[in-house]
């Protein structure tokens, strides 16, 4: 594990001049998972806010090859690309060792690239997915997915006379994950760099599909202050909302446990999407969700122990 | 007779952009606010070099310490001042 020193003398794979807003987590994300990897490195890129951010052309904020792909299909591309590698290799036309990311945001993980994971994950491409999961299409305008959480306002789960933000709890994709039986799932959030860096590390250290999925908060869709990014991922690990744990090979570990679980709504409170939560009429969604997070957090720790 | 398709070696390379070619076009002028470096305070823990999202706090090579702040890309976004453990970064209006 590097120290911040060390890390610093780094070349940057993921530099200044790209058109992220200012605050915004997915440029931390991509800066730390590139600064994590040392080896040769190809990434792809699925349809989404980093993707379109990154490389408006005629620039490009990344120095190492880089491939944007469909919404649907950037663990298809990436695995063609490690497949075609593997043959070069074979034949003795290439001899360096290269890591493989595929970057994606929710929309291009949860929702439209589905299918595509999965099937990347079940043939088993030495491949490290990253997911920055900012919980909504905040590159279209901010439209629910299916990473949002309960009650979060989006622009199609709006808060009106109708629902109270959206109905439905987020999907648990990393659990969908662990059901392929690959090598090595993780969570993680910016605002512990120590904690993704590190994971990024590991991950590419096994021989197989490895998955990341790391909660980016999002300035402009959250809306909360710029400044907070990574003080409201951290909130979410407090919380248990967004428990930072690996699996390896099938066995869970938690990787930090809070000294003090802290009720939701401190998580809630800097955030703009869920500022309803705090009217008297939403006093037993509030509890509901708080059931809910008890209840997934209560369900992680037994899996963590057995 | 029917014509032959072209292979996938023959087919067109699409949009290829020249690697960290962002550097060229400068965000700095998004800024409204603007980081202050206070050096009696810093304890060179580069907490805020990791925190920038857009690579713009830069290490002096040759000292390993806190160099500057490029503010050509700084778009003011406050994580360094907010991050500083010791409150050695300050916020300050940005007149241009």
């Amino acid at each position: 594990m590097p120290t911040l020193k060390q890390l610093a003398k780094r070349e940057e794979h993921f530099v200044s001049g790209h058109r992220l807003c200012g605050g915004c987590g997915a440029g931390l994300v991509a800066r730390m998972v590139m600064l994590a990897i040392e080896k040769p490195v190809i990434v792809g890129n699925a349809t989404g806010c980093l993707e379109v951010a990154s490389t408006i052309f005629p620039y490009s904020a990344w120095n190492v090859p880089w491939i944007h792909s469909a919404f649907e299909n950037v663990a298809a591309t990436v695995s063609g690309i490690e497949a075609a590698y593997r043959s070069l290799k074979r034949q003795g036309k290439i001899d360096k060792d290269i890591v493989f990311v595929a970057l994606g945001g929710d929309g291009g993980t949860y929702d439209i690239g589905l299918q595509s994971l999965s099937g990347a994950a079940e043939r088993g491409h030495k491949i490290l997915y990253v997911c920055y999961n900012n919980e909504a299409y905040m590159n279209t305008g901010i439209q629910r997915s299916s990473a949002t959480p309960r009650a979060a306002h989006t622009t199609t789960s709006p808060l009106g006379k109708v629902i109270p933000g959206k109905v439905q709890f987020p999907k648990d994709l990393p659990s969908i994950m662990v059901a392929h039986n690959i090598p090595y799932v993780a969570t993680s959030i910016p605002g512990r760099w120590n904690d993704l860096v590190n994971k990024v590390e590991k991950a590419v250290t096994f021989d197989g599909f490895t998955f990341i999925d790391v909660l980016t908060p999002c300035r402009l869709g959250w809306p909360h202050e710029p400044e907070l990014t990574m003080e409201i991922s951290r909130l979410a690990v407090e919380t248990c909302i967004w428990p930072l744990y690996e699996v390896v090979e099938g066995k869970y570990r938690l990787t930090y446990r809070p000294k003090e679980k802290k009720p939701v709504v401190e998580w809630f409170k800097p955030q703009r999407r869920f500022a309803h939560l705090f009217k008297p009429e939403n006093q037993q969604l509030l509890e509901d969700i708080q059931k809910e997070i008890d209840k997934r957090w209560e369900s992680l720790l037994k899996k963590c122990e057995g | 007779m029917k014509e032959k398709k072209a292979g996938w070696k023959e087919l067109p390379e699409g949009d290829v952009l020249e690697g960290a070619s962002s550097l060229k076009f400068r965000t700095g002028n998004w800024r409204n606010r603007r980081p202050v470096h206070i050096s009696e305070r810093c304890i060179n823990c580069f907490i805020c070099w990791v925190s920038c999202p857009d690579g713009a706090v830069k290490v002096d090579s040759e000292t390993g310490k806190f160099g500057h702040f490029d503010y050509d890309f700084c778009k003011g976004c406050g994580i360094c001042a907010y991050e500083c453990p010791k409150k050695a970064i300050e916020m300050v209006d940005d007149e241009g």
